[in-house]
């Protein structure tokens, strides 16, 4: 289990999107893991082949957990004795041994071997209701395969591949209800669509083209799933309702309601270790926008509505160059002490629409051309707002924007997170008065402001940080 | 495009853009950006929406004629 964010202790297992067997390059999404804040996808540290699955779907594990074990190559795979360490994610307190070969730990219960229990997940036996026979308590195969006969057969989970579920829960339809043609009578995407279409439409969602192998997320195809917006996704949308592609209308669910609360607690508890432990000092600044709106109306102008920017755009790339300029401000506060960071990945607060907001990175913003950190910033937001952002983007900002003026305030200053060490704050871009040269004019212009830590900068450090966002937004064309 | 259709569309991209938004509650006067708080990438992905259903590009230079439902609206059933 990864660290997906410096105030993450756990995380619950919502989806596999691997099974053993198959081959994982480094970086290929494996699972989909549920925090308090949002859902993420969280992909592979290893190449090899997935030999056990050692955390079963709905199971909430403390960080620095295994997950998976990957074995190099197929022929180890179940060859004792030839196992790979399981799968680490990297982790500030590692929970296990670096190099414990068979390592289920930080889980309670009795001992039980990895292959055991991923059998007793294939079956969906809960090992926590086993009494086991083995050495120490250990549950065996035998336990499993016993607790396993032991139940009523309508019990049974009823076994599916993840695209299946997703495209089950998208157009309500019971997993239990359909007949499974796959392997050990698993139901498939096929079946479901069969199934779906055997029956009158029940919600508003559209079945989707099914493309790409199981570790290719589409985040919109996800969203109706795990996103909380989609929560009322469910059938109890009226089948008469006049546009059946619109989203569902209505009362969130108490499961939406229940995420808006843990959210906001996650908020809390971190925003208040942040007031408590770091020292903020707030400065702010009035930017001169004429010549960067003057630029980018001319842009968008010649441009279609998908690749026009926005203002966010050109703050966000001159808050990352300038950041390269100023390391104070831009990199992590720890146990032992200032760590600047060579990267900026800028983090940019999303809120959420039913409350409480995120900040996932844009990696490497100082480096991307405009158009691309456009792209990037649309596209993080949008599954930002989904509920799908990757283990990745949630980890590891170097420093967050705030672009609540976005909403209509002047300027917002910011709460930094913790690890971080300052948190710039872009207000309302609006036309004002603005005196030069004994001349009054009107421009564009927007505060900024920033909160910093006094551990590692002082407001003169921070006033030239803010003062170099100006200077950079006064040739957009070379942001 | 007549008024019906454009209310339509208006509403369908609204839905996809913001689901949490519940027409029976929305005054046609709400403002987009203050009142159904959609930030400008919101805004954004409003006009792409509504270009993809109804073929209406709406120029950066005529935001403001559209900075309410019924401004909407009305653009759309001028010029679809």
């Amino acid at each position: 289990m990864p660290s997906l964010g410096a105030d993450m202790e756990h995380g619950k297992l919502v989806e596999w999107l691997v099974k053993p067997g198959d081959y994982v390059r480094r970086g290929d999404l494996v699972a989909v893991v549920d925090t308090d804040k949002t859902v993420m996808d969280v992909e592979s540290f290893q190449e090899g082949v997935v030999a056990d699955l050692l955390v079963g779907i709905g199971e909430t594990v403390p960080v620095g957990t295994p997950l998976a074990r990957i074995t190099q190559t197929p022929a180890e795979v179940g060859a004792p004795g030839h196992e790979a360490p399981p799968a680490r994610a990297p982790s500030k307190t590692p929970a296990v041994k670096p190099h414990a070969p068979e390592a289920p730990a930080a889980t309670a219960g009795p001992p039980i071997a990895p292959p055991v229990r991923h059998l007793a997940h294939r079956l969906g036996v809960d090992t926590g209701r086993i009494h086991g026979t083995g050495k120490a308590g250990a549950i065996t195969r035998a336990d499993v395969e016993h607790a396993r006969a032991a139940r009523p057969a309508s019990a049974a989970r009823v076994r599916s591949t993840p695209r299946a579920r997703r495209l089950a829960a998208e157009l309500g339809i019971e997993l239990s209800a359909v007949t499974g043609t796959g392997p050990d009578g698993a139901v498939t995407v096929t079946d479901v669509q069969d199934a779906a279409a055997a029956v009158p439409p029940a919600g508003p969602a559209e079945a989707r083209p099914e493309a790409g192998p199981p570790g290719a997320v589409l985040p919109e195809a996800a969203v109706a799933v795990s996103g909380p917006e989609a929560a009322p996704a469910v059938p109890e949308a009226a089948p008469a309702a006049p546009e059946p592609e619109a989203p569902a209308k209505g009362k969130p669910s108490s499961e939406a309601r229940e995420r808006v609360a843990s959210l906001r607690r996650a908020i809390g508890a971190l925003m208040t270790r942040s007031k408590q432990t770091i020292p903020h000092y707030y400065l702010s600044t009035t930017l001169d926008l004429r010549a960067g709106v003057e630029w980018m109306q001319s842009v968008n102008a010649h441009r279609p509505v998908a690749a026009r920017l926005v203002p966010s755009a050109l703050l966000l790339k001159a808050a990352a160059l300038a950041a390269k300029e100023v390391p104070e401000v831009n990199g992590f506060y720890d146990g032992g002490g200032f760590r600047p960071s060579a990267a900026v990945h800028l983090g940019v607060a999303v809120a959420l629409r039913q409350g409480g907001l995120v900040a996932p990175a844009i990696h490497d913003a100082d480096t991307l051309p405009l158009d691309v950190l456009m792209e990037q910033l649309r596209d993080l937001v949008s599954r930002a707002r989904a509920g799908r952002l990757l283990r990745a983007e949630m980890a590891d900002p170097t420093l967050t924007v705030t672009n609540l003026g976005d909403l209509g305030v002047d300027s917002v200053y910011g709460v930094i997170y913790p690890p971080q060490v300052a948190m710039v704050g872009f207000g309302r871009v609006t036309e004002q008065p603005w005196a030069q040269n004994g001349l009054l004019g009107v421009r564009h212009a927007v505060i900024a402001t920033l909160s910093a830590d006094h551990r590692v900068s002082d407001g003169l450090r921070g006033g030239r940080y803010l003062a170099l966002i100006n200077e950079l937004l006064q040739e957009p064309e070379h942001l | 495009m007549n008024e019906q259709d454009a209310r339509a569309a208006v509403h369908a991209a609204i839905g996809e853009v913001a689901p949490d938004v519940d027409f029976d509650d929305v005054d046609e006067d709400a403002r987009l950006r203050q009142d159904l708080e959609l930030d400008s990438l919101d805004f954004l992905r409003l006009v792409e929406t509504i270009d993809k259903a109804t073929g209406v590009d709406i120029p950066e230079r005529d935001y403001p004629a559209v900075a309410t439902v019924k401004g909407l609206i009305g653009y759309l059933a001028a010029r679809g």
